[in-house]
This record gives C-alpha cells, sequence and structure tokens, in this order.
C-alpha cells in the first residue's frame, strides 16, 4: 500500500494557502450535482455536513442518535484552544503549533498541525458568528484560561460545556441546511458498510435502528466523522453508544487504520466505585487551573484528607513537574497517578484515586468565583459521590478518554479509499501519541468547518466517476455481508450477554494495555483476546429480532468489532517499541521513568493494512519528518 | 437493594402496550438509575424475554437523551438532574417505582421506554439558529457582549433538548425549549437581525408538532435537567408580541433562513 | 394568512389574547368590589352610586359593558380552544404523575372558569336584569336588593363558594397574565408572587365580605 500523505509543497506557513490555490475547484452549480454521504453528527460531522451542504453540495447525513444534537462531541466539557493571543501573553499560531506537536510527542504530521493552528483562529470567529455563548469579561470581550501542556491562556470556554455549545452551533447550523432541503438527515440510522466500486467509495450500507432495514446509500464522496474507539476499554469517559463500527468497517475495505495504540488515559476522572459501573465521568482539565493533586506521603494513609497536615503531603505533580506544575500533559498527569498508586499511596475506597483539592483556591479567590467557574462540575461531581467538593477534596483517577489513532488520512483527510474522507477522532492526523486538551474540538471544527469544505472539490473535480446507484452488484454484496453479520448474531442465543463479553474485553485491555504496557503483557492480550472473541461468536446471547428497535443487537455488533480493533491494538502497541505520548511501554523508560522515545526508528506513522480475517494485517509505514520543530525529549519540569 | 418495577412495555410505535412488572434485586445504592436498568436488562435477556428498550447515550447529563418519567417525575425526583444522573440512593429499599416514557403526542413511543423526538430537530430547522454561513465570520472580538446578556444566553442555550419540559407540562407545551432556544439567540448580539422571524417561525412551528399552549403551571422549570427558568417564556412572548407590532416586511428581512 | 389569523392561530397568540382580557376583567373586578363595599355606608350612598350609573354615565358604562362582554367572549373562547389543543397534546396519560410546581390556582383555573362563567349568568340574571328573585327586588334599590338577598343563607352559600373559586383564578391568572405578556414579574415559588397573592385576597374579601356581613346583619 502507498501512502501518499499530498503534503504540499513550501514553506510550512504557506502550504495551506498555496494548497488551496492548487486544489481544483467545483463550479457552484455543479455542486448541486454531487452527492456527500456524512456519517456522524458531532463537531466534525455536523459541521461538515452543514458546511458542505452551504456550499450547495446534496448531502445526507447520518447518525444513530436520535437526533444529531446528541452526538458525543457533547460532552466536552473545558474549551477549545485557539491562537488569538486575546490575552497578549506570547501566543501565535506557531506557538500553538509547537505546543501540539511536542504535546503529541512528535508522533504527528507537521504540515498538518500547523494548518491546525492557522485555522483555529477562524473557528473561534465562526462559532461566536453562530452565537456560541462563550464566557466574556465585563467589557464584553471574549474571556480565556489555561488548560495542560500550555505556558499560555489559549481556551475559550463556555461554562464546563464548550463542546455542548459548540455542537449545538454546529447542529443549529445543520438544522438550517436540513430545513432548507439541502440536508437529508437520517437520525437512528447506523453505517454498517462502506461500499467500494472500482477502488472508490461509492457509498454506504445502513441499518434503521427502528424498523431493522438494511438500506443502501449511494454517493460521490463519503465523509466519516464518526469519532473515536475509547469504548474498545468498556470502561471509558465515551458515550455508551460510541463506537468503532464504522471506521473498522471501513479498515476492512481498505482503509489503512493509523497508530491503533495511541490512546489517551484522561487523568481527571471520577473513581470507579462498583462493578455495575456502566461508564466512568470526567472531570475537566481545566479544574487542574485552580486544584491541587496530592496523595499522602506515607502509604496507606487512612486519615480522613483534612485532618493530613500540610508536611505530609505530597503536591506531586508540583514537585516532579515544577514549571508546569499541575497543568502537567494528561499522558504525564495519568502516569503519575498510576505511579502514586502503584506505591500504596493512593486514597479512597479501592486505593485507586487520587485527591484534587480545591481548599487553597477557595481560601485564595473564595468560594463563589470558583463556583462561577466549576459550577456544573462540582454538582456532578457531588451528584454522583455524595460528597462536596467545596468541603472535601474530590477523588480522581485516570480514564480513557480520546484515541489518537484512527483511519489514516492524507493532508485533504482523505483514506487510503479514494473518496472516503475521515474527520475529527475518527481519524489520526493532529495529535500525534497525545492530544493537549482543548484540542479536540479544535481539531473537529476545523477539519468540518474548514478542511473537508476545500479538499472534497479537489476531489469530485479531478475524478470522473462512474454514474451508480444502489442496484449495483457491490451494494447487494455488501447488504447481504450485512444481513448475516445481523443474522448470525440473532440466532446464536448462547449463555451471556453483550455487556458481559465487552466488559471482560475491556479489563484485558485495561491490564494489557492501557496506561502502561509491556511485551509480555501484550502478547497475553493477544492470546486472550482472540480466545474471548471466538467464546463471543459461540456463547452470546442476543434477544429480540432484527425487524425491530433492538439495543442489544446494535451494542452485539459494535462489541464484534471491538473485538478486532483490540487485537490490533495491541499489535500495534507491541510493535513499537519505544514510549511516547500515550503509549508507555515498560521497558522503554528514562531513569526516572519519563517515556523514552526511539527517533531513529519509530518516527513514523504505523498504517495498518486488513489482510483478511485469517491473515495478520499488513503494517506500512509513513515516515515523520521534522522540519520545524526540534525533535526533543519532551520535558514541563 | 431490592426494588420493584412498574415499566410501560411497547413493542412498537403501533403496538398497544402496557405496564409490566419487574423485580430489580441486589441493587447498589451507588448504582445509577440507568445502571439499575441495565442489571434488569441482563437478567431479561438470559430469562430469554426482551430487554427493556430505553433510550441513554452519554450517562453524565449532557446528550439529553435519556428520558424517562419515574414515578410521575420527569428524570426522576431530584431537581437538576437528567435520569442518567439519578442514583439509587434516592430511593428506598423495598419501594416499588413507576417508570413510563414520556407521554406527549409530538413524541409519539418508538418501542418501551424510547420515544421519537424529532419534533424538537424541526422546531429548530424552522429558525432556531443564526444563518452565519462558514467562513465569512469577523473577527471574534469585534462583538462586545456584555457579561450579563452572555451568561443569561448561556443559562438559556444550557438546554439539552431532551423533552423533560413538555412530558412534565400538564398541557403537553413545549414552551420552555423553544423559549430557552429564543431567548438564548436573541440576547446576544449576533442573533438580533433574525430574531422577530426567529420567534414567529419557532412558536409555529412548536404549535403545528402538536404540543400544547403554555399555562404556566411552572412543572417545567422544576423537571428541568439544566434548571431552565419560566422567565424565558415571557421572553419569547415578548418578542412575539413585538414581532406581531412589526410589518412583515421587517420580520422577514432578517435572513433567508 | 393575514398577521390577525397568525397570532391568532398560535398557542402564544391565544394565551396572549386570554391575558388582555383577564386583566381587563381583573381591573373591572376592582370597581365592582370597591363598588358593592359602599354598601356599609348605607343605603343613600350605594343607591346614588347606582343611580349615578345609570344616570348621568350611562353611556360609559354600556361601553364597559361592551368591552367586558368582548374581553368575556375573547377570555372563553381561547380558554376552551387551548384547552382543546392541550388535551389532544396528551392523549396516553401517565399511569403516575405527582406535580410538584402547579398550584391550586394554576390546577383550578378550568373547572374555576366555568363555575365562574355559570355564576356571571347567574349574577347578571340575579341583580341586573332582575330575572331570577329568591327574594323581592326592586328595580333601582341596589341596597334593598343586596340586603334582601343575602338574608338567604343559599344565596350567600352561592357567592361566598364561587368568589373562593374567582380568588384562585386571580391568584394564578394575575401572575400568570403579567407574565404571558412579558414580564418577569414574582417567583414560581407559589409564596413569592405579592401582587398576585394581595390582589387575590383583597378581591376575595372585599367580595365575600358583603353577602357574608348581610347574612350576619352587620350592615347598616
Amino acid at each position: 500500500m502507498e501512502l501518499r500523505s499530498r503534503v504540499p509543497d513550501g514553506p510550512i506557513e504557506e502550504k495551506w494557502d498555496s494548497h488551496r490555490f492548487d486544489m481544483k475547484l467545483v463550479n457552484p452549480a455543479n455542486k448541486r450535482k454531487y452527492t456527500v454521504i456524512v456519517v456522524g453528527s458531532g463537531l466534525a460531522g455536523g459541521a461538515g455536513a452543514a458546511t458542505l451542504a452551504e456550499l450547495g453540495y446534496n448531502v445526507k447525513c447520518f447518525c444513530f442518535q436520535d437526533s444529531p444534537r446528541r452526538a458525543h462531541s457533547i460532552a466536552a466539557q473545558g474549551g477549545i484552544n485557539a491562537a488569538k493571543n486575546y490575552q497578549n501573553d506570547g501566543d501565535s499560531v506557531q506557538r500553538l503549533f509547537y505546543d501540539t506537536v511536542k504535546g503529541g510527542d512528535f508522533r504527528s504530521r507537521e504540515a498538518n498541525v500547523y494548518r491546525l493552528a492557522q485555522i483555529s483562529v477562524n473557528i473561534i470567529d465562526q462559532c461566536v458568528a453562530q452565537g456560541v455563548p462563550f464566557a466574556r469579561e465585563y467589557g464584553g470581550l471574549l474571556a480565556n484560561r489555561s488548560f495542560g501542556g500550555a505556558q499560555v491562556s489559549r481556551t475559550f470556554y463556555a461554562r464546563g460545556q464548550t463542546g455542548q455549545q459548540l455542537l449545538l452551533g454546529a447542529y443549529q447550523a445543520l438544522e438550517r441546511q436540513i430545513g432548507k432541503g439541502m440536508v437529508t438527515m437520517y437520525p437512528r440510522t447506523e453505517m454498517l458498510d462502506v461500499v467500494v466500486i472500482d477502488g472508490v467509495a461509492r457509498g454506504i450500507v445502513t441499518r434503521n435502528l427502528i424498523t431493522g432495514a438494511i438500506e443502501s446509500h449511494a454517493a460521490d464522496a463519503v465523509v466519516l466523522g464518526t469519532g473515536g474507539y475509547g469504548n474498545v476499554f468498556y470502561l471509558s469517559t465515551n458515550a455508551k453508544g460510541s463506537n468503532a463500527t464504522a471506521i473498522w468497517r471501513a479498515y476492512k475495505r481498505g482503509a489503512a487504520f493509523a497508530n491503533p495504540c495511541f490512546t489517551q488515559i484522561h487523568p481527571t476522572c471520577i473513581p470507579k466505585s462498583g462493578d455495575y459501573q456502566s461508564k466512568l465521568t470526567l472531570m475537566s482539565e481545566s479544574l487542574r487551573n485552580d486544584g491541587r493533586v496530592w496523595v499522602p506521603l506515607a502509604k496507606g494513609d487512612k486519615r480522613k484528607p483534612d485532618t493530613i497536615p500540610e508536611a505530609e503531603r505530597d503536591y506531586y505533580l508540583e514537585r516532579m513537574y515544577p514549571s508546569y506544575g499541575n497543568l502537567a500533559p494528561r499522558d504525564i498527569a495519568s502516569r503519575a497517578a498510576k505511579r502514586v498508586c502503584d506505591e500504596g499511596r493512593g486514597v479512597g475506597p479501592t486505593g485507586l484515586g487520587v485527591y484534587l483539592d480545591f481548599a487553597a483556591a477557595i481560601a485564595r479567590v473564595g468560594e463563589d468565583a470558583i463556583r462561577e467557574r466549576y459550577g456544573n462540575l462540582f454538582v456532578m461531581y457531588q451528584r454522583i459521590t455524595d460528597e462536596n467538593p467545596y468541603r472535601v477534596p474530590m477523588r480522581i483517577y485516570p480514564a480513557v478518554h480520546y484515541t489518537m489513532g484512527g483511519l489514516w488520512v492524507d493532508y485533504n483527510l482523505m483514506s487510503t479509499i479514494p473518496g472516503l474522507h475521515v474527520l475529527g477522532e475518527a481519524n489520526f492526523s493532529d495529535h500525534g501519541a497525545n492530544r493537549l486538551g482543548a484540542s479536540a474540538l479544535m481539531q473537529g471544527l476545523a477539519d468540518g468547518y474548514f478542511i473537508i469544505s476545500n479538499t472534497i472539490a479537489d476531489y469530485l473535480a479531478a475524478k470522473k466517476l462512474s454514474a451508480v446507484d444502489t442496484t449495483h452488484a457491490a451494494f447487494k454484496e455488501a447488504e447481504s455481508r450485512v444481513s448475516e453479520m445481523t443474522k448470525k448474531l440473532l440466532a446464536t442465543k448462547g449463555s451471556r450477554t453483550v455487556d458481559s463479553f465487552h466488559r471482560e474485553l475491556g479489563n484485558i485491555m485495561w491490564e494489557y494495555c492501557g496506561m502502561a504496557r509491556n511485551e509480555a503483557g501484550l502478547k497475553t492480550a493477544l492470546e486472550k483476546i482472540p480466545k474471548l472473541r471466538e467464546e463471543f461468536w459461540r456463547e452470546v446471547n442476543v434477544p429480540g429480532s432484527a425487524d425491530t428497535l433492538n439495543q442489544a443487537l446494535e451494542k452485539a455488533g459494535r462489541v464484534a468489532d471491538f473485538f478486532e480493533l483490540a487485537e490490533l491494538m495491541c499489535r500495534d502497541a507491541l510493535e513499537r517499541k519505544e514510549s511516547c505520548g500515550g503509549h508507555f511501554r515498560e521497558e522503554y523508560q528514562t531513569a526516572d521513568g519519563e517515556a523514552l522515545r526511539d527517533d531513529e526508528h519509530y518516527a513514523y506513522v504505523s498504517a495498518w493494512e486488513y489482510a483478511g480475517d485469517k491473515a495478520t494485517p499488513v503494517l506500512n509505514k509513513e515516515p515523520l519528518e521534522f522540519e520545524y520543530v526540534h525533535l526533543a525529549q519532551r520535558s514541563y519540569k | 437493594m431490592n426494588l420493584t418495577l412498574r415499566v410501560w412495555r411497547q413493542a412498537g410505535p403501533k403496538a398497544p402496550g402496557k405496564m409490566v412488572e419487574y423485580k430489580a434485586t441486589e441493587i447498589s445504592p451507588e448504582a445509577s438509575f440507568l445502571e439499575m436498568m441495565d442489571v434488569v436488562n441482563d437478567e431479561l435477556t438470559l430469562k430469554g424475554e426482551e430487554p427493556i428498550a430505553f433510550d441513554h447515550d452519554c450517562r453524565e447529563g449532557i446528550c439529553g437523551s435519556c428520558s424517562m418519567m419515574i414515578d410521575g417525575h420527569a428524570h426522576g425526583p431530584n431537581q437538576g438532574t437528567a435520569t442518567c444522573q439519578l442514583h439509587m440512593r434516592s430511593f428506598e429499599d423495598g419501594a416499588t417505582i413507576f417508570v413510563e416514557p414520556w407521554r406527549v403526542r409530538a413524541f409519539p413511543v418508538v418501542k418501551d421506554l424510547c420515544v421519537d423526538r424529532s419534533a424538537f430537530d424541526r422546531i429548530i430547522a424552522a429558525g432556531g439558529f443564526i444563518t452565519a454561513a462558514t467562513g465569512g465570520a469577523q473577527d471574534a472580538n469585534n462583538v462586545l457582549v456584555p457579561k450579563v446578556a452572555s451568561d443569561l444566553a448561556m443559562d438559556s442555550a444550557a438546554c439539552i433538548g431532551c423533552g423533560a419540559c413538555a412530558a412534565a407540562c400538564p398541557n403537553g407545551s413545549a414552551s420552555l425549549f423553544t423559549a430557552a432556544k429564543i431567548t438564548h439567540l436573541a440576547q446576544l448580539p449576533q442573533g438580533q437581525p433574525e430574531r422577530y422571524r426567529r420567534v414567529v417561525e419557532m412558536v409555529a412551528q412548536h404549535d403545528a408538532e402538536g404540543f400544547g399552549g403554555c399555562t404556566l403551571h411552572g412543572e417545567c422549570q422544576l423537571a428541568c435537567p439544566k434548571e431552565i427558568s419560566i422567565d424565558t417564556i415571557s421572553r419569547m412572548n415578548r418578542d412575539y408580541m413585538v414581532a406581531a407590532a412589526m410589518s412583515q416586511e421587517e420580520k422577514v428581512g432578517g435572513g433567508t433562513g | 394568512m393575514t398577521r390577525a389569523v397568525s397570532f391568532w392561530s398560535s398557542t402564544v397568540g391565544k394565551k396572549i389574547v386570554m391575558a388582555v382580557s383577564g386583566l381587563i376583567m381583573v381591573g373591572f373586578v376592582i370597581l365592582h368590589m370597591v363598588g358593592n363595599l359602599q354598601i356599609f355606608e348605607g343605603s343613600a350612598k350605594l343607591n346614588s352610586y347606582s343611580a349615578f350609573l345609570h344616570g348621568p354615565a350611562n353611556e360609559v358604562l354600556w361601553i364597559v359593558r361592551v368591552v367586558l362582554l368582548l374581553a368575556l367572549v375573547a377570555h372563553v373562547v381561547s380558554a376552551y380552544q387551548l384547552t382543546v389543543l392541550d388535551r389532544a397534546a396528551r392523549p396516553v396519560p401517565y399511569a403516575k404523575r405527582d406535580l410538584q410546581a402547579a398550584t391550586i390556582g394554576s390546577r383550578t383555573m378550568r373547572i374555576g372558569g366555568i363555575i365562574l362563567a355559570l355564576f356571571i349568568v347567574l349574577h347578571i340574571l340575579h341583580f341586573t336584569t332582575l330575572t331570577l328573585q329568591p327574594a323581592a327586588l326592586t328595580e333601582g334599590d341596589v341596597y334593598a336588593n343586596g340586603i334582601a338577598s343575602f338574608q338567604l343563607g343559599w344565596v350567600t352559600a352561592i357567592y361566598v363558594v364561587a368568589m373562593i373559586f374567582l380568588g384562585l383564578h386571580l391568584y394564578h391568572g394575575a401572575w400568570s397574565s403579567v407574565r404571558t405578556l412579558g414580564f418577569e414579574r414574582g417567583r414560581l415559588d407559589p409564596f413569592k408572587r405579592p401582587v398576585a397573592i394581595v390582589l387575590a385576597l383583597v378581591v376575595w374579601a372585599g367580595f365575600t365580605l358583603v353577602p357574608v356581613a348581610v347574612y350576619f346583619h352587620l350592615v347598616p
């Protein structure tokens, strides 16, 4: 497989400009002749669908939720980065670019990241124009807060609901186009296969989640904005429905899957409390602006936190990383938490937790100021734990949050299947081995509003596509493949529920492919996962029928894909014999326990190519070159 | 904890439905209501019965998917919470709990506890937006928004579109949902050009969907997981009156929707 | 669709019509109550007030009557249509429903409205047209008519009961109509609506006082 990144020539700051000039255009009157399928209605998909429709394309948009407004982007709390330098604190496009490449531990493509930093300023303008109620100063100007991995204040926010507000902006723009008839919306519809004809993506096969009907949709291009695959771990901060099915089935049709092992473990989540638990709840990273992270100095110290004197507390992030302190990047903060808990100094009933303490901030600025900044997060915490975080420190522990890996895309966001474009978390492009806080929203919207709208024209104008409709044999083949799988899942009627398998898979992944990985563990996982998968196909019990709303059936299909993806993740983690960002191989660390990269051998993107159900996938490598950012060991000390 | 559930079961949109009794046993008080439902569903599955369908997704109170009438309260007895944020410690051991779908004509039942809330999407499509095609925006700080206005806009924009307002309203009115979006956009300078056109179009769509009218019982405000105030309804009505007093040309002039 | 039609066809438009017509009637009710209370100043005072209304102020009286009739019709028609819409909006009731915010005032608006409408008819047939004569009534002698009627226990009882509904109707109606007209005044908390509470209590007390006082021979 050839991986052509299509990064334009020229100085990095001019690449996107000159590329836009070089790309072909579609005449406004011709745009309506093209049908574009957009799968997913979150920040990337929703913004993409709305923008493509504004431009005049005929758009069909699909989401499995009952409304496009419910895509999981809605749950992002803290904020969105932009290199506006409104605070006059030394920010610039160059600095956001640098912070993001460094934050990603030098495993992302420079040109993509630079473009992201450039576009970041337009995103804020666009969102404000749409009526996103970002936080303001008294004078009416936009307010900013700080986020991990940066020493400037460049994060724009709307209380603790930034993702929600940005998504509603995109959703409203999308609804406007739906109202005008430019977008046909298919809610409660799940994409189950992508249809490739003559080597290019020409449509998708879906299941109507209410009637169970398997349907085909033909188009001139397909865009996936279907999010990440953190739910492989069962317990994660993702929504219950978040899944990898769209990208996984695209992978099986020939789209390369890049860096699957790069998963982000978020340091500030509410610790797990029991086996019935169905998901983990994130507490925004923004809390680390004012909260101080600590554990007792002594092992097994079970005293109440307020009775532990200052001298017997270890503010370990401040101690280990004095210049970034509590705002160290996510991967580093997560590993530090794991380390102190492994030492036996964890707090709470399970010993898997650390304190996030606001006492100092409340003493400094008062309870009201803290309430103003984080009120809804505190309420959320109290509801879940029944503890008042204004009085006792929060207990937090890392949890799976985001996946940097995803389908491989070129500079135009096109996968290795021509015509199949991938946006947002579903692609691998911008975050390398670790994503900085408040950058996911930035990337989703950059891809959706500003990039795909330009690059899709280049694809459509350059390609002479034959007329294809859903009667084509390839659609029929995909439909029957999907129906077969459904039938098989329903027919098994074994002894275990889908969730029990999913939970067990999650435990394996968390144990062996979680915050820290090693060769022996990954090999164990690679033995256990296929065994469990085999048991799944033998013993799963999917109740009900195919011709109605059947949530167990939906889950079963997604979990079946998670099994295969989990295996690829472990394979990728095993192959990458270095530590970088969220991928921490215990064999490769510095003397003081930091990630030890191997730039000589591993400065590449691993792009895995499907080779058949029984065959081992093929590893393709896209070398990463760093012309503008000097490769160095990350230091946040 | 051990509980008795009385749950609405309905096989499909046209099928008849009825309340069915289930036992939920050995439930942790720390579990959320939906996690309790998961446990019940797992047991049903292994017994060969069909599990109870219910909408849910983020399970942290922001996506607005979950939608259960629990013991006669939209989203359960606690204020300012969605069903997913309701924990079993809010119930007495041994309690009998009624679980029903939203009962509003404009939200037809899809299956069991799942309803079709696309009426809300159509209300938004009718005018719940600011026309700002991608790429044409000026610098964000060129628009000054007083902090008070921005905060008020945010209070209304917090709506998660769950439908609890209409479910709780004795009249089956979605005035709170409609008013929240109108208030969010009308507070902001960017929302002014389409302000009066928006209110007329959105109210018309609200009515066309078959929601009832507001008689200010106030049930919606207490049911709202985001505690949106009925003040927004007064604001909506104010704008509606101004819109009615304006000439048609002025209303239409705002945007092209 | 003309503007008036589109306004009237919306739930918000109908509510505004209800609110405005309701407030007109609230104004009238207050004047009526002040007029009634003159009974405590004796026969001469009350009868001369009545003579003034039917004499020099007769044209004004008729204008007021026409306005009130229009307001009443608008109020009843919009209430009826909204009720039909509201009922249709929830075809299947809940098996269990526990209202949290609705007050006794808001819950009795419809039944109270019907009772008040019937009462208005009775009241006009009783004191205005003198068609119903529970006791012998004389045209022009308002004072005597009042005394004669309210010495009958059952007449007093009808009026007392109707005035309870008037008070409840005003409590919710006054609060919700100003809110419907766009004022964010008064809180959802039923005890934090000072104007509505005072208005409802004063009107209820003012109207109840007369028949009760007559019945207990406390009127001069």
